[in-house]
């Protein structure tokens, strides 16, 4: 017997603390596998969020910085140009990036700050125990909108990608998906996508992530083929897959 | 003797920074403080340091954390109400034991205040500012010269106890010209050693982490308690303070920055009028000048605050005093300045009617 698929030496062998069927874990694995095939674990240095990614400093094995709330790009941004030979990623989720964060996203766009955002979107606040998110979809119940979400009472959900893609800056936006093995395939790439860019020097990249909180988006998601069940009728007509941005070959490389 | 150059306070703090070995700067627009990015953004480009005019305060704060956390020396700036928003990322910093520098040209408060000099940001940069336990290196300057000299200390105590360290000046010390003397060594960064705590490329080493929690149970009290012996390292090794004219003094005027220039004024008129009026002018407002302070009051009986605030320089007085002087409070709020003729005043009015009470602002 041989090990077919080992562990990413870019993804550290210790116990995570996320929940079952929460989709970080696959998402962790994924930049892991893109560093160890661009060969640039040795140079890579990834700012940690606030909220459930909040030990990633842990997990993965290249330096690390744990940063403020919202305020990864803002991080990222100091560390890339100071030190350009890195390789920076910000790994944020809705709550930080699309609520607290959003001045720091949409400018570190505008600026096309030559970094790779990870943007995790699983449609609740996870770590704080399930209140509702910028992108917490009409109707889903969270524990600040125990009725379900109004667009009345807290307006709509964000979609980031169709945000940004606004933006000149921007050189690549691609939504994609961890509920399924086909949408765990094409993160991958989107991911590798990402970071290549940057080794490019092409600019701002983000891929947006759509993923599940089994654990916070109720007691009748609770469990993980339910949740994957709710990404898949509940967020895909609201989040639709697909790149938003690919300005790459437009752009070249510094 | 160094070359002398005619330059704004916060230009002279600006290339100040530059010369003590400041490569990165990131700031937002606020008056009166806006020379020092605009200086910046030319300077940092021709030394090879990047600039960048964030979005706001609060991103300026986090960039300088992040390009920190790389061993850079960077620095941003702001005035008062910009320093509320950095507070966040200057917690951050404390916590994550990275040492940067701010420049807070303060202006009058509280809330949009008004854009002329003021001293009311005394207790926030001397107390923390942001939440948890945390101090700041703090330094005053009440010249040109000294917006230029400074930043070279800032960046040592900075760098050798890993604390954030700030400039405390006011709109006028940032907005008037005088000839500046650089006095301190030119720093070469590309010369200084990489911290053993920087993160970058990360070849033949293992992974560093930089970071300012700990959740896990009595781990934090740990760290926390490790930072708080280097603070105490700070207060026993880098006070600064200057002294006029207290070997014969009745009483001792103490302020800092602005307000100090105008009671240098204030003590000479005061003795020409045979008052034996002296000054004692912190220049490190934390580490604070406690134990000289201490020392005076054995000896001088009388102490007159000045600050253009009301009320925050004199509180430390107070407890450093403990009770054996009266001390006593001139105080303007910010916006507005005091005369050396109010100052003298107020000397005269405790020296010669013996006021008990607090001198008050007019």
């Amino acid at each position: 017997m041989q090990l077919q698929n080992k562990r990413p030496e870019s993804l550290l062998d210790v116990k995570m603390h996320y929940c079952p069927g929460c989709g970080h874990g696959t998402v962790h694995r994924l930049i892991a596998e893109a560093m160890d095939e661009l060969g640039i674990r040795t140079r890579t240095i990834g700012v940690g969020p606030v909220g459930c990614t909040v030990f990633a400093d842990a997990y993965f094995n290249c330096d690390m910085i744990q940063g403020a709330h919202g305020r990864g790009p803002a991080e990222a941004t100091g560390i890339k140009r100071v030190k350009p030979e890195t390789i920076v990623f910000s790994y944020q989720g809705d709550g930080d990036l699309a609520s607290i964060g959003m001045a720091e996203i949409v400018h570190t766009a505008i600026r096309s700050e030559n970094i790779t955002v990870i943007f995790v979107n699983n449609a609740i606040y996870g770590m704080t125990g399930g209140q509702m998110a910028p992108t917490t979809l009409i109707g889903q119940r969270a524990t600040t909108c125990p009725d379900g979400r109004t667009a009345k009472q807290a307006g709509y959900p964000i979609k980031m990608c169709e945000l940004l893609a606004t933006i000149d800056g921007a050189t690549y936006l691609e939504r994609t998906t961890v509920h399924n093995v086909p949408g765990v395939v094409k993160t991958k790439t989107a991911i590798r996508k990402a970071f290549q860019n940057q080794i490019d020097g092409k600019g701002f990249s983000m891929v947006e992530i759509l993923s599940m909180c089994p654990t916070n988006w109720g007691t009748r998601l609770d469990n993980p083929s339910e949740a994957v069940k709710f990404v898949a009728e509940g967020m895909l007509p609201v989040f639709p897959l697909g790149v938003y941005k690919d300005a790459g070959a437009a752009k070249g490389g510094l | 003797m160094a070359e002398k150059k005619l330059m704004k306070g916060n230009e002279a703090l600006a290339e100040g920074a530059v010369r003590a070995g400041c490569r990165f700067f990131a700031g937002y627009p606020i008056t009166p403080q806006n020379e020092i990015p605009e200086y910046m953004s030319w300077r940092q480009p021709q030394v090879g340091g990047a600039f960048v005019q964030a979005e706001s305060e609060v991103s300026a704060i986090n960039m300088v954390y992040g390009a920190a956390a790389t061993g850079t020396r960077c620095m941003t700036s702001s005035s008062s109400p910009g320093m509320s928003l950095k507070q966040e990322g200057i917690s951050y910093c404390a916590g994550a034991d990275l040492p940067i520098f701010i420049g807070n040209i303060m202006r009058g408060g509280p809330g949009l205040g008004n854009i002329a000099g003021s001293q009311g940001d005394y207790w926030q940069a001397t107390r923390g500012g942001g939440h948890g336990d945390y101090r700041t290196f703090v330094m005053a300057p009440a010249s040109v010269t000294e917006m230029g000299n400074f930043p070279h200390k800032c960046y040592e105590v900075a760098f050798k106890y890993r604390i954030p360290s700030m400039i405390l000046a006011d709109g006028i010390i940032g907005q008037m010209m005088e000839p500046v003397e650089f006095t301190t060594p030119e720093i070469d960064p590309a010369a200084l050693p990489v911290p053993e705590w920087a993160i970058g490329v990360n070849k033949n080493r293992a992974k560093r982490v930089v970071k300012s929690y700990d959740l896990r149970e009595g781990c934090l009290e740990v760290l926390v308690n490790e930072r708080a012996k280097r603070y105490r390292q700070i207060e026993a090794s880098e006070v600064l303070y200057e002294e006029k004219m207290l070997d014969d003094a009745e009483i001792a005027i103490v302020a800092y920055g602005i307000s100090a220039r105008v009671s240098v004024a204030a003590m000479k008129l005061a003795r020409e009028k045979g008052l034996k009026a002296g000054l004692f002018r912190p220049i490190t407002l934390w580490p604070f000048p406690k134990a000289r302070l201490a020392e005076l009051s054995n000896r001088i009986k009388k102490f007159l605050v000045v600050e253009v605030s009301l009320g925050q320089l004199v509180e430390d007085v107070q407890l450093s005093s403990c009770g054996r002087a009266d001390v006593h409070l001139y105080a303007r709020p910010g916006g507005a300045i005091m005369t050396a003729d109010e100052v003298c005043r107020a000397v005269e009015n405790i020296v010669k009617k013996g006021a008990k009470e607090y001198a008050t602002a007019k």
